[in-house]
């Protein structure tokens, strides 16, 4: 056990894996210094056959890495940013999200995409998007969320050695917070949600960034006598519905929170689904804390009271305790 | 069919005949598709590569099933070419679980991995970025392969197109740009959306050449140089053919144009003359030459159209593809 930033964690896993494999090869803009941190030293210690500075030219970025993995090997491709994935849109959501199916399974595409996502660093539109909802209706890609440190060495271990294009998408520029890791082998299992904290009156899914906002609120709420469960339900494709119906199943409420914009956010498909298959056990409205539907402001104020924070988690979750269906 | 032989240096040898053969494959092939099209037989449309026939052969020969080609939505001449079996083509082009793709795919996304045929692509430019990624593995793999981008002259206005070049010639990568240029992009001629000429743009990147596309020996030579450097760790190559694309953007197309046109049938049936279309081109050498007598080319023809018949009903005896197949290849196996 170890006590290390996300980012760290992310990079001691690929670490481990670029030893483990040696066809597993890492490209993208400015990986060789490391400017987002979990790269960082491995050109010093794979050269350049294994890890690669590209040019900046992200619709070829990605389909290079389509062609790499059709050739046989293993591709880590850092985006950097996950605004980039819109100027990289072509290979991601016709090439990458369609040939296995198009190809009728003959193409198996082992691609990492590593991207940071998420706002509150004064970082202005362009580079303050979380993209996971248009990444999740492309159809053959997954995408994970990691929140700890422990399982963003497990996630990121699991996606690499798969066979699916999968997007691991860190919180940018913060490096994520600090936490222990298990030492050696880790991997967390696609599709699995992590109950952070268990509660009797209302369930708060939480996904990503959301995640410690969320738990200040919960505590907050707990001292008001309002018991609430946590699930970061870790990846977005797959998704764990059946931990999350069966909290909402014991609870009765859901308020999901995301960083996603309102419109056709996370947060909507996992209302969609509790609404769908768990309306009978619904004691309340189901409330999702999400971005509003605009950009991200540059000025930090203007950026800061868009981004869900504990009060308006807080106050959601109030505000289903006082509603009541009949 | 004949199958190709590999001399020590990995390169295919194939005869005149063999060349001749695989493109009359093409060709009665695809005529039999304009039927098929046109009786409904096809749950879907299709891209045809007449008059183009000696871009894909002459440039396959000189390549072995261990290299990469990435085609386009026109690709039913690059799949043959490149080896693909006209059985599993056929069915996919009638949407059955015995095709290529198990229905999955159809007409426009021909694949089989196995024969380093990446799949022809509904993305006009899509295949730039995927040989590139393709060629760099083969680089690292350093076994000599190399990745063939076929493309048209509309694709060459995707911004992709430099920046694969950029790429492959930065990182000395075993990719050959191989342009088709039939005028047309889709339904514009190319000349009125272009500026400047395509293969000034390739000059800039990497060695450049435009040959007679359909001379079939002309594409070899020019396929061969550019495929020999690319093994020998030379980087890049482009080789533009010159060609022309007979039939419309697509099989029914006339449905779309609501009586419209956008090129000169005058300049198709041009094309189509002998001294033109590839396919007498290659017969009159063959005759000339001593290679084969009329006889020879009649049987030939013969055994092609029995070849494309029985591929035929080979699709129409298959079954269906399996409506419950999508979900479960959607997704590969986690870890």
């Amino acid at each position: 056990m170890a006590r290390t930033r996300l980012i760290t964690a992310v990079n001691e896993a690929l670490v481990a894996e670029m030893e483990r494999d040696p066809t597993l090869i890492v490209f993208g803009e400015d990986v060789e210094l490391a400017i987002m941190g979990d790269t960082r030293g491995l050109v010093e210690r794979f050269g350049r056959d294994r890890i690669r500075n590209s040019p900046i030219c992200e619709q070829t970025l990605t389909g290079m890495a389509v062609g790499l993995a059709s050739a046989g090997f293993r591709v880590v491709l850092h985006l950097m940013f996950n605004n980039f994935i819109y100027t990289g849109m072509d290979a991601i959501g016709n090439q990458m999200a369609k040939l296995r199916l198009m190809t009728g399974g003959q193409m198996e595409l082992p691609i990492t995409v590593i991207a940071g996502y998420g706002g509150g660093n004064g970082n202005a539109a362009q580079h303050s998007d979380t993209a996971y909802p248009a990444l999740m209706n492309l159809g053959g890609i997954q995408v994970a969320v990691p929140t700890s440190s422990a399982d963003a060495k497990g996630l990121f271990t699991t996606a690499v050695r798969g066979r699916t294009p999968t997007f691991f998408l860190e919180p940018a520029g913060r490096g994520g917070d600090m936490g222990e890791v298990p030492d050696g082998e880790h991997l967390v299992p696609f599709g699995k949600a992590n109950v952070l904290r268990t509660g009797t009156d209302v369930t708060l899914v939480a996904i990503g960034t959301m995640v410690r906002p969320t738990l200040t609120a919960a505590t907050a709420l707990a001292g008001e006598g309002v018991s609430a469960e946590v699930i970061d339900p870790r990846t977005l494709v797959p998704f764990d519905e059946d931990t999350v119906l069966a909290s909402v199943a014991r609870t009765g409420r859901l308020v999901v929170v995301d960083e996603a914009r309102d419109r056709c956010s996370a947060a909507s498909q996992i209302a969609a689904v509790v609404a769908d298959r768990g309306f009978a056990t619904l004691r309340a409205p189901v409330r999702r804390v999400t971005v509003p539907d605009v950009a991200l402001p540059y000025a930090r104020n203007a950026e800061a009271v868009l981004i869900p924070g504990p009060e308006r988690i807080a106050a959601a979750v109030r505000s289903v305790m006082e509603r009541q269906l009949a | 069919m004949a199958t190709p032989d590999t001399d020590v240096r990995g390169h295919v040898t194939v005869t005149d005949v063999d060349l001749y053969t695989r493109m009359l494959l093409i060709r009665r092939a695809e005529e039999r598709l304009i039927v098929a099209c046109a009786d409904g037989s096809l749950p879907g449309g299709v891209h045809l590569y007449i008059g183009e026939e000696a871009v894909a052969v002459g440039a396959c020969a000189v390549m072995t099933d261990r290299d990469y080609v990435t085609s386009t939505h026109r690709g039913h001449g690059h799949f043959l070419a490149k080896g693909g079996d006209i059985d599993a083509m056929f069915a996919e082009i009638w949407g059955k679980a015995t095709g290529i793709c198990k229905g999955m795919g159809g007409s426009m996304h021909v694949a089989d991995v196995s024969k380093g045929i990446l799949g022809a692509n509904g993305i006009v430019g899509a295949g730039f970025a995927i040989a590139t990624g393709a060629a760099w593995g083969a680089k690292l793999a350093g076994e000599g392969r190399v990745a063939t981008c076929f493309f048209g002259d509309g694709a060459a206005n995707q911004g992709s197109f430099s920046e694969s070049m950029n790429v492959s010639a930065a990182w000395e990568l075993p990719t050959i740009f191989v342009c088709e240029n039939n005028g047309v992009s889709e339904f514009t001629v190319t000349s009125t959306v272009t500026g400047g000429t395509l293969v000034d743009r390739a000059r800039a990147f990497m060695p450049a050449t435009v040959v007679d596309g359909n001379d079939v020996h002309a594409v070899r030579d020019a396929v061969g140089a550019a495929v020999e450097r690319a093994r020998a760790g030379g980087g890049p190559s482009y080789v533009e053919a010159t060609t022309f694309r007979i039939r419309g953007h697509l099989e029914a197309e006339q449905h779309m144009l609501g009586g419209g046109t956008y090129r000169s049938e005058d300049d198709v049936t041009a094309w189509q003359a002998d001294d033109k279309d590839p396919l007498p081109r290659l017969a009159a050498r063959l005759l000339a030459d001593g290679t084969c007598e009329r006889a020879a080319l009649d049987r030939i023809d013969a055994e092609v159209r029995a070849r494309v018949e029985a591929a035929v009903a080979y699709a129409e005896a298959s079954p269906p593809a399996d409506p419950d197949l999508a979900p479960q290849i959607m997704f590969g196996p986690t870890a």
